[in-house]
């Protein structure tokens, strides 16, 4: 039941919030008192809300993301999260990539799905991630995927100038590089990694050639990220799952300039992305999930807020049904998690089966350990 | 190479071993030096640094401009590659893996630079000592926001963080301790330093605020009274959770790859045994970290633990540095490899990730990062010019290193540490050998080093 339009095979971008968004201030309860109570200094005057309904609104820096908003193409998922929710960003973070809140588990959830895709392993590029470091998410025994750190000075052994020698040791690091049977966990991920390399890296290579774009990105991690997954996507490689991570959100002190800030750079370069993407006739079948990993606590604490629960997250697209999903967390104090944290109003294994099953067309049963409740947040024309 | 060796205590491949574990690399000549006293007392050197001379750090700060970060990182990159006190400098470096802190939010250079002074003077003394001075230290007040933690209004990152990440670890503690142990450090805060325009850096001095100190009644970890920061940190140096945490991390760093920090609760140590001798020692000798690190290096667990850790970027950046011999003395060009990398390949120094500190072992290697690792090391060897290099080269061409195949793998990984190799790298080194016998002795000889550097084994410490 895959829902886009054009036949072209759906594509997944998980853009990862690292620290922990403030999804009271991302999208503020205007008209709660409740809500001006325990904000006396981490809060969003009413008078500066981008307002969506009698009842909630935008934060103005999130202003690209208003505008996406009114054309439908943004679904709100309020008040997601987990029972007993970790406050550990670490904990909670591993939570969200293996979609496991009680037992550690080593497989990411698009791991998985990447093996779903791709069972033998045959394109290395299924999934790939731009940034420093591969995320858990991406990772499981056995999963090919493709890491790159920066896509403009891709490539191997590129010091070694003359050709035969760069030839040569091209080859021999090939035998190197050879998955063998008998080589313990990290090594025969060693190898495997560097095989992956050699199988992925001419074709990334020719992909900054190819790209053209009237699209100017902004000059921040994020729009780079952003730009890195359209040019690659674009150049139609085959991926089916992208990932790309914006850090800084973990605001305990100092939370107005800086949370604004991020919302400005996150919002501004998704709009980007989508504009490069509609450019290039690439969009239809392209949708973005952007998550964090818990909301912040109800009360500030004079300059920021500390870890909470209750988050939410966004999916983005010219496919997506707009709109607010789930319901956004209670504000009434007798419903708070450990008396201080919003609760949460929907499972995020319910989003995870939601996003594999109806966009990607993937069983999500063993990927999230179980059934959830999904939402229906795309069109189905 | 190692014809020098006359009479042999130790063996050549364990102190290379040792000296990449508790230091950042050695020449082939100190090894030869070395291999004539007992592996415990070279273990013991290294417990004890003796004032270094030569490393010169007012010219080298004054080359630089000053306490800015890339001269920073570039002084300590030197001493990497060339001070005598290796574990101290090591030390260095693991406290502030596990106390990660981040230069990205605190901006104050000098606060952050003080900061790893600070781990380097006292990384190897009692550990009450050192979470006394962390909790005191104006970077960490910044970096985990206890200058907000208000008298009325606690804030619960610091708290948190040395309980779940510093010392105890998830599971070993209750988020009633997290918010006591929060308030018993309300008011710990540093007085504002002058401004950096037009004054330049002035380190910021750690201040107690009474007014701002919450002297109710506090109940934490079964200990009740009007508990302070320093009885929460008396509290915690006495829990045994906390004696096997800092074992375990110390045993992570240095011994073997263990499973990411926030699964510790879950998952069992990969050596039991080892971790329960170092948290006994930990607890009788009162968290004495010089002792409990001598019970690590003198273990057979140490010993045989070869090619169980993958190395770190700058673990790997200062071994191949110091193994072409560059920089013994101090020039340009040094804090590039510090700001970037480094950087490149997932490590950017007074920049962790986040206050969890990098995630090590297996997760340093993702394509991006082996395809930087590979390219740098490549480009070290580059045509065998740097000092290091030429003296392997011209050392292995003039003996019969190279007569055949076999004993052409076998001198150059000697050489290059001595390093040890799988049997299927080994036979794809040999076939390279093999190949190339009619070709000229000097190009094999760079040849054959490109090759090993880039191999998945040199990955590992």
């Amino acid at each position: 039941m895959t829902v886009n339009g054009n036949g072209k095979a759906p594509v997944l971008v998980v853009l990862q919030m690292t620290g922990g968004n403030d999804f009271m201030n991302t999208l503020v309860p205007y008209t709660s008192g409740i809500y001006y109570d325990n904000r006396r200094t981490v809060r969003i005057d009413e008078e500066r809300v981008i307002k969506i309904n009698d009842e909630l609104g935008f934060h103005p820096a999130a202003a690209p993301l208003k505008e996406m908003y009114d054309k439908g193409d943004v679904a709100i998922i309020q008040g997601i999260g987990y029972e007993n929710s970790n406050r550990s960003h670490f904990r909670a973070m591993d939570i969200m990539h293996t979609a496991e809140p009680l037992t550690i588990s080593t497989e990411g959830w698009l791991a998985k799905a990447i093996r779903d895709i791709d069972p033998d392993g045959k394109n290395v590029l299924t999934g790939v991630s731009f940034g420093r470091g591969l995320p858990r998410a991406m990772a499981a025994a056995g999963v090919r995927v493709t890491s790159v750190g920066d896509l403009d000075t891709y490539g191997l052994m590129t010091s070694v100038e003359i050709e035969a020698d760069r030839a040569e040791a091209m080859d021999i690091f090939k035998r190197f590089y050879t998955p063998a049977i008998g080589s313990g966990a990290t090594m025969s991920y060693l190898k495997q990694t560097g095989d992956d390399v050699l199988t992925g890296i001419d074709r990334l290579q020719e992909v900054p050639g190819q790209y053209e774009s009237t699209v100017e990105y902004e000059d921040n991690p994020i729009a780079k990220g952003l730009r890195d997954v359209a040019r690659t996507h674009i150049a139609g490689l085959g991926t089916r799952i992208f990932y790309v991570q914006h850090g800084g959100y973990d605001h305990h002190a100092i939370e107005m300039p800086a949370h604004e800030n991020l919302l400005s750079e996150l919002s501004g370069a998704l709009r980007d992305f989508m504009d490069d993407l509609r450019e290039h006739d690439a969009a239809e079948e392209v949708i973005v999930y952007a998550f964090t990993e818990f909301g912040r606590r109800v009360q500030d604490n004079g300059s920021g807020t500390d870890h909470g629960s209750g988050g939410g997250a966004f999916i983005i697209g010219d496919r997506v049904e707009g709109g607010l999903y789930a319901e956004y967390p209670s504000l009434d104090p007798k419903t708070y998690a450990n008396g201080e944290d919003l609760s949460h109003t929907f499972d995020f294994r319910g989003v995870y089966a939601t996003l594999l099953e109806q966009w990607m067309s993937i069983d999500s049963v063993d990927i999230v350990h179980g059934k959830y409740e999904q939402l229906q947040p795309f069109k189905t024309a | 190479m190692s014809t020098k060796a006359v009479e042999s205590k130790t063996d050549p491949a364990l102190l290379a071993h040792l000296y990449r574990r508790a230091g950042f690399g050695v020449t082939r000549d100190q090894i030869d030096q070395l291999t004539k006293q007992d592996y415990a007392e070279t273990v013991e050197f290294l417990l004890n640094p003796t004032p270094e001379t030569g490393i010169p750090d007012d010219e080298i700060t004054r080359y630089m401009g000053g306490e800015a970060q890339h001269a920073y990182l570039a002084i300590w990159l030197y001493r990497m590659l060339n001070s005598r006190n290796q574990l101290q400098e090591k030390m260095a470096l693991f406290w502030h893996g596990v106390f990660a802190t981040g230069l990205i939010k605190n901006e104050h250079i000098l606060s952050g630079t003080n900061q790893i002074e600070m781990f380097r003077r006292n990384g190897m003394s009692d550990i009450r000592s050192i979470f006394m001075d962390l909790a005191k230290d104006p970077a960490m007040i910044f970096w985990l926001d206890n200058n907000e933690n208000h008298l009325g209004e606690p804030n619960e990152n610091w708290g948190r963080e040395l309980l779940e990440l510093f010392s105890l670890g998830v599971g070993n503690y209750s988020e009633i301790d997290i918010k006591h142990a929060s308030r018993a450090f309300t008011g710990w805060t540093f007085a504002q330093s002058p401004p950096l325009y037009p004054h330049g850096y002035y380190p910021a001095d750690f201040l107690f605020d009474a007014d701002d100190h919450d002297n109710g009644e506090k109940e934490f970890l079964g200990h009740k009274g009007n508990l302070d920061g320093g009885d929460i940190i008396d509290i915690i140096v006495k829990e045994p959770a906390c004696a096997a945490f800092i074992s375990r991390h110390l045993y992570n760093f240095f011994v073997a790859d263990e499973p990411q920090v926030p699964t510790w609760n879950d998952l069992p140590p990969l050596d039991p045994e080892l971790i329960d001798a170092m948290s006994k020692k930990f607890l009788d000798s009162g968290g004495e970290i010089k002792d409990v690190l001598r019970v690590m290096f003198n273990s057979d667990s140490f010993k045989n633990a070869r090619s169980k850790k993958v190395k770190s970027p700058i673990e790997l950046v200062a071994g191949i540095l110091m193994l072409a011999g560059e920089y013994t003395d101090y020039r340009p060009g040094l804090a590039e490899y510090v700001q970037t990398t480094t950087f490149n390949m997932g490590q950017l120094l007074l920049n962790p990730p986040t206050v969890e500190g990098w995630h090590t072992g297996k997760e340093w290697i993702d394509g991006g990062n082996l395809t930087e690792r590979v390219n740098f090391t490549v480009e070290q060897i580059g045509d065998g010019l740097s000092p290091g290099i030429k003296q392997i080269i011209d050392q292995l061409v003039e003996g019969d290193s190279l007569s055949t195949p076999e004993s052409f793998v076998a001198s150059t990984l000697d050489a290059l540490g001595p390093i040890d190799v799988e049997e299927s790298t080994r036979e794809a080194l040999i076939q390279f050998a093999s190949n190339t016998e009619s070709d000229e002795a000097r190009s094999r000889v760079v040849r054959m080093l490109r090759l090993m550097v880039s191999t998945p084994d040199f990955q590992y410490a």
